[in-house]
């Protein structure tokens, strides 16, 4: 397929713009474009046959089964697209005044209470664009609090090695030290190599529970305990909220800091890698940390307003723009208040949809801990590999051949050849069956025809990509008239892929 | 059972079964007694369909929109207009609902769409590598300071105080994790010095000015780029991709990197967000780079193809040494840029540019011919400029809605001695008779 | 096409599988078998500046690999003479033969007497035996 660059061609136009009968205005020559950008020239018919044709390429959850673990691909309600585009929303202007923004106000803060009663703390922030942006404004919580009370000789956070490739990275931004903890035979934190890296220096843990593996911590209360005592903060990584709504909550685990992802939870639709939402939920000794604005609610009856409140001398400042992403707000208070108190059956169900493909799964593959799952669990194809040569990489490309979109692949680090499935609530059994088929078709193919698998997929718009060749030539942009010719490049009759973690 | 269940009573039962429980209590055993929830989530019933809507339409009511009023708010966030081809291909479901490329051969559609937006904003900024978006605005400002702290070593960034307000105050933000000195160069009647800035800049990372600035106002950017260049600090532009039709490129006015929001070019308002922020770079910096980026490659029979690339970037064997730690971005809106670049097209972007010229032009001497002062009346302009109104501006805002018309941002909260100040910003959605109705109110209320 | 597992005795290793060839008062520099087996297949060495000086137990560049991106440890410390620039253009080379071909840098030494706190062939096997 061409790239909407070479469908290009001189003088053609898509868009229309008012004339007006005006002198120009004024701009000095040596601050004026000399030559035009290079943008596409099409009329409308080609731009709309273009990304639509890019649209037949693409896998949406409206395509088909999408379970990649970590990341909660459950259905986008509809109706959130309508409600996110009437005008009032829409076309809202985010310096508007207080009294002419009060519906979209008071939708914040009516979504900032409903976060507050599902993880069970006290004062929430939208703010954050994203999880791992929430996680970056939790530390920096972590730190004023901790610089507030004088103890600024705690510079460690303790994260697990099993925990989400974004937490470690989030620790280095906010400039903290990182502490590894290992994870026990259970799936669980080892208690025992926790209590030798909890002490002054400790800052906090961050922690996602269920964790990565999709296992819930049976010690949780000890670990919390165990922070407590040495006067850390606990951070809760919401990535896997979606088991545990109505069913056990952050806050009444011990957690003092927790991040949601509206794009896993709450239904924000993924937008191909974007936007999501990453609003953190505080205990109160927190809350005067929160960035600003906060958004807040004075007086009542009829004489309520919201209000945007500038003065937090203890704010951390802004981690993002205005109050954050509001379109993802609107979809996220939709979702929810169209469940109500039934959040707890999306939970129990993405669950149960869980534990009943790991039931019919997991003898064709190794189960690393042996336990009942959350709302996902890990599998390992070390035993294809093993046996047949396999990789979990091509268990991934068959999956395409039978129609669904690939699990999580290579994450988390400490199961090799790890495979995380997430099928999330919104499946009916039909599905499910038909991808356990899948998977145990898979799994006999690896050894009667493994030849299959290595050069899956097979009905795709491309084979396996050469992902070597791409960080190695690094072509990311059209370059005109110098753009690479591939078909002087030597064609690897097996491209090598990245071994790098593809999901979460 | 709610509407986006399917598991039936006897579907639950089989499952169970195959499971070997008795019950989807059975399932949360592994949760400790101490810390199950045991009453119901304290929430409002569950609201049908309709009654949602109407529940939503009741609070979008209560907001004064654009179509509202007659606006003239910038500030950041503009009222252009978003072409109906953008909204028609957002809504196509495979897009919209696909999550971040990481199968190449599920995704081609949104890897070809993301490697099109890097190569447009190359071309509007005269850069060599685009990441695939950044959150907004404000926070690519956080990553160039990043990047330029591993590339040079240095701890000290320099921002313009003609900068956007909230994109300074999100840099300082990140400041003390990043271990970052901030400096900040006053304007000086609207805009920068270049000799103040040089100044600054020694022994800086990067320096970060605004093109056109907060007050619309045009900076001698050349001039400062160099400034920041000869004191081996990365120049960094913070610029209106609306602008790039009708103003140089960063790239060929010798700056390291260019930075902005790209919320003008293809998406609405909606109050703040979601938007898009973009960040591209010289090539040399391409292995420093934050966020996602999609590069080109083969298949095995020879068949292009688009994939997520120089990924191990994030997977640093020192975890904590990645470049960034930004996963989900805003792939969905910056989308909706490329689909509004490519309806405008060069000549497109060019008139519109022309035209947010020439309404700007109108306005100012229409302001000025009825009695109104410029606050900085020797500088020019593109699309925004400051009025002043003889009292504090809110209160003139406040007086000027009462007419239906909202005249700009009040700048005072921002700068100090711009308390009488407005930001009056003009776009092609506001015709020459709108720019006469804002002249009319203003000095009705103004001093 | 990656090397057979080989740790030659004429070289001296540091603890974060890093090699050095010590010659006179210059050294020459690289990853061990064991690194880039982990690492897999290289796509990038960054290197180090010529003229720059190198530290030793401290990072003197990255490579990059499908699966991850790495520091490379100086096992001495001294001034780089010579960057390895076949390796910049195909890191590859490092996998097919990390000792020969697959040198990184070479070095003037700072200190020869830091080459006593190396590990030689024996005790890296050792250790790597141990993890």
């Amino acid at each position: 397929m061409e790239l909407i660059f070479e469908k290009s061609r001189s003088g053609r136009r898509a868009s229309t713009l008012p004339l007006y009968d005006l002198p120009p205005g004024d701009l000095p020559a040596d601050l004026r474009r000399e030559h035009p950008p290079r943008l596409p020239e099409l009329a409308e018919p080609e731009v709309l046959r273009h990304f639509t044709e890019l649209s037949t390429r693409t896998f949406g959850i409206d395509t088909g089964f999408y379970p990649l673990g970590s990341c909660t691909m459950k259905h986008n309600p509809r109706v959130n697209e309508r409600v996110v585009a009437l005008p009032g929303f829409r076309d809202l202007h985010p310096l508007q005044d207080e009294d002419g923004a009060q519906g979209a106000l008071e939708l914040e803060w009516r979504l900032q209470e409903i976060l507050a009663e599902v993880t069970g703390l006290d004062a929430v922030s939208l703010q954050p664009a994203a999880g791992s942006q929430g996680e970056v404004t939790g530390l920096m919580l972590m730190r004023a609090y901790f610089a507030d009370r004088g103890e600024n000789e705690r510079d460690e956070i303790v994260v697990p090695d099993s925990a989400h490739g974004t937490n470690p990275a989030s620790v280095a931004m906010a400039g903290y030290k990182l502490v590894d903890v290992r994870t026990d035979k259970r799936g669980n934190i080892d208690l025992d190599d926790l209590r030798g890296k909890v002490g002054e220096r400790t800052a906090g843990l961050m922690l996602t529970n269920p964790s990565t593996l999709g296992l819930f911590d049976e010690s949780i209360d000890e670990i919390q305990r165990i922070f407590h005592r040495a006067g850390a903060l606990m951070y809760y990584d919401g990535a896997n909220l979606n088991a545990v709504c109505g069913i056990s909550r952050p806050g009444d685990m011990g957690f003092d800091i927790v991040h949601i992802n509206l794009h896993k939870t709450f239904s924000q639709p993924h937008g191909g890698g974007g936007p999501g939402g990453g609003p953190i939920a505080v205990r109160k000794t927190l809350e005067p940390f929160l960035p600003v604005p906060a958004v807040t609610r004075e007086g009542d009856g009829e004489n309520v307003r919201f209000r945007l409140d500038y003065d937090r001398p203890k704010s951390i400042g802004k981690v993002r723009a205005f109050t954050g992403p509001f379109g993802v707000f609107v979809r996220s208070y939709a979702f929810i208040r169209a469940y109500g108190p039934a959040l707890k059956e999306m939970s129990e169900v993405a669950v149960l949809n869980a534990n009943y493909v790991l039931a019919r799964v997991k003898d064709a593959y190794e189960l690393p801990f042996d336990r009942l799952c959350m709302h996902e669990f890990v599998i390992s194809a070390r035993n294809l590999k093993r046996a047949h040569g396999i990789t979990a990489l091509d268990v991934a490309k068959r999956l395409m051949d039978y129609g669904f979109h690939p699990p999580t692949v290579y994450f988390p680090l400490i199961v090799p050849e790890a495979l995380m499935v997430e099928p999330t609530e919104t499946e009916t059994k039909e599905t499910l069956d038909a991808f356990c088929d899948a998977m145990l078709a898979i799994a006999r193919e690896a050894e009667e025809e493994p030849e299959l698998l290595r050069h899956a997929p097979h009905h795709r718009p491309v084979g396996r990509l050469d992902e070597v060749k791409a960080a190695k030539r690094a072509v990311v942009r059209y370059r005109f008239e110098d753009h690479p010719d591939w078909s002087a490049e030597p064609v690897d009759a097996e491209p090598r892929q990245l071994e790098a973690q593809k999901g979460a | 059972m709610t509407r986006f269940l399917s598991l039936t009573e006897a579907d639950r039962k089989e499952m169970l079964g195959t499971i070997g429980v008795s019950s989807i209590d059975d399932l949360f055993e592994q949760i400790p007694p101490a810390v199950r929830f045991d009453r119901e989530l304290d929430l409002e019933p569950a609201l049908s369909e309709p009654e949602l809507v109407a529940h939503l339409e009741a609070l979008a009511a209560r907001n004064a929109h654009t179509g509202a009023e007659l606006s003239f708010l910038g500030a950041g966030i503009y009222d252009h207009y978003v072409p109906a081809v953008v909204d028609a291909i957002l809504s196509r479901g495979e897009l919209l609902t696909a999550y971040t490329p990481y199968q190449p051969e599920m995704s081609q559609g949104v890897l070809q769409a993301i490697f099109e937006y890097q190569t447009a904003i190359c071309e509007l900024t005269g850069m060599d590598v685009s990441n695939a978006s950044g959150y907004d605005g404000t926070t690519v400002a956080a990553d160039a300071c990043f990047l330029a702290k591993h590339v040079t070593g240095r701890s000290k960034v320099v921002l313009a105080e003609a900068l956007n307000p909230q994109v300074r105050q999100v840099v300082k933000t990140y400041a003390p994790g990043f271990a970052l000195e901030v400096v900040e160069v006053p304007h000086r009647s609207g805009v920068t010095d270049p000799d103040e800035f040089r100044e600054a800049c020694r022994d800086a990372a990067c320096a970060i000015f605004q093109q056109p600035n907060f007050f619309g106002c045009l900076e001698p950017a050349p001039d400062l780029a160099a400034a920041a260049s000869e004191a081996e600090a990365l120049a960094v532009a913070h610029v209106d991709p609306v602008s790039l039709g009708v103003l140089e490129a960063p790239g060929a006015y010798g700056c390291a990197l260019a930075i902005g929001e790209g919320q003008g070019a293809g998406n609405y308002q909606s109050y703040g967000g979601p938007h898009y922020g973009f960040l591209a770079a010289r090539s040399e910096y391409i292995r420093r780079m934050p966020g996602r980026i999609v590069g080109e490659t083969i298949d095995a029979a020879g068949k292009r193809g688009y994939v997520l690339t120089l990924q191990t970037r994030e997977q640093h064997i020192r975890r904590e040494k990645a470049t960034s730690n930004i996963t989900t971005n805003q792939t969905l809106l910056a989308l909706a840029g490329l689909v509004h670049l490519s309806w405008l097209g060069p000549e497109g972007l060019r008139e519109l540019g022309e035209t947010c010229l020439a309404l700007g032009r109108y306005a100012k001497e229409r302001l000025q011919s009825a009695g109104l002062e410029l606050a900085f009346p020797d500088q020019t302009t593109f699309k925004e400029f400051a009025v002043r109104v003889g009292r504090p501006g809110a209160e003139v805002v406040t007086e000027a809605r009462r007419k239906g018309v909202h005249p700009g941002y009040a700048l005072g909260r921002d700068y100090e001695g711009l308390d009488d100040t407005l930001l009056v910003c003009v776009t092609e959605r506001r015709s020459p008779a709108e720019v006469d109705r804002l002249v009319d109110v203003l000095s009705e209320v103004a001093a | 096409m990656a090397a057979a597992e080989t740790y030659p005795d004429d070289l001296k290793y540091h603890q974060e599988h890093d090699w050095a060839r010590v010659d006179g008062d210059e050294a020459t520099l690289g990853i061990t078998w064991f690194a880039q087996d982990a690492l897999g297949e290289l796509v990038h060495f960054e290197p180090p500046q010529e003229g720059s000086e190198v530290t030793k137990d401290s990072s003197y560049g990255e490579v990059e690999s499908v699966k991850a991106v790495s520091e490379v440890i100086a096992p001495l410390s001294g001034e780089v003479v010579e960057v390895n620039r076949k390796v910049v253009d195909e890191p590859e080379i490092v996998n097919d033969d990390p000792y020969g071909d697959g040198w990184l840098v070479r070095i003037r030494l700072a200190d020869s007497g830091e080459a006593d706190s190396l590990l030689d062939a024996e005790a890296y096997k050792q250790l790597l035996a141990e993890q």
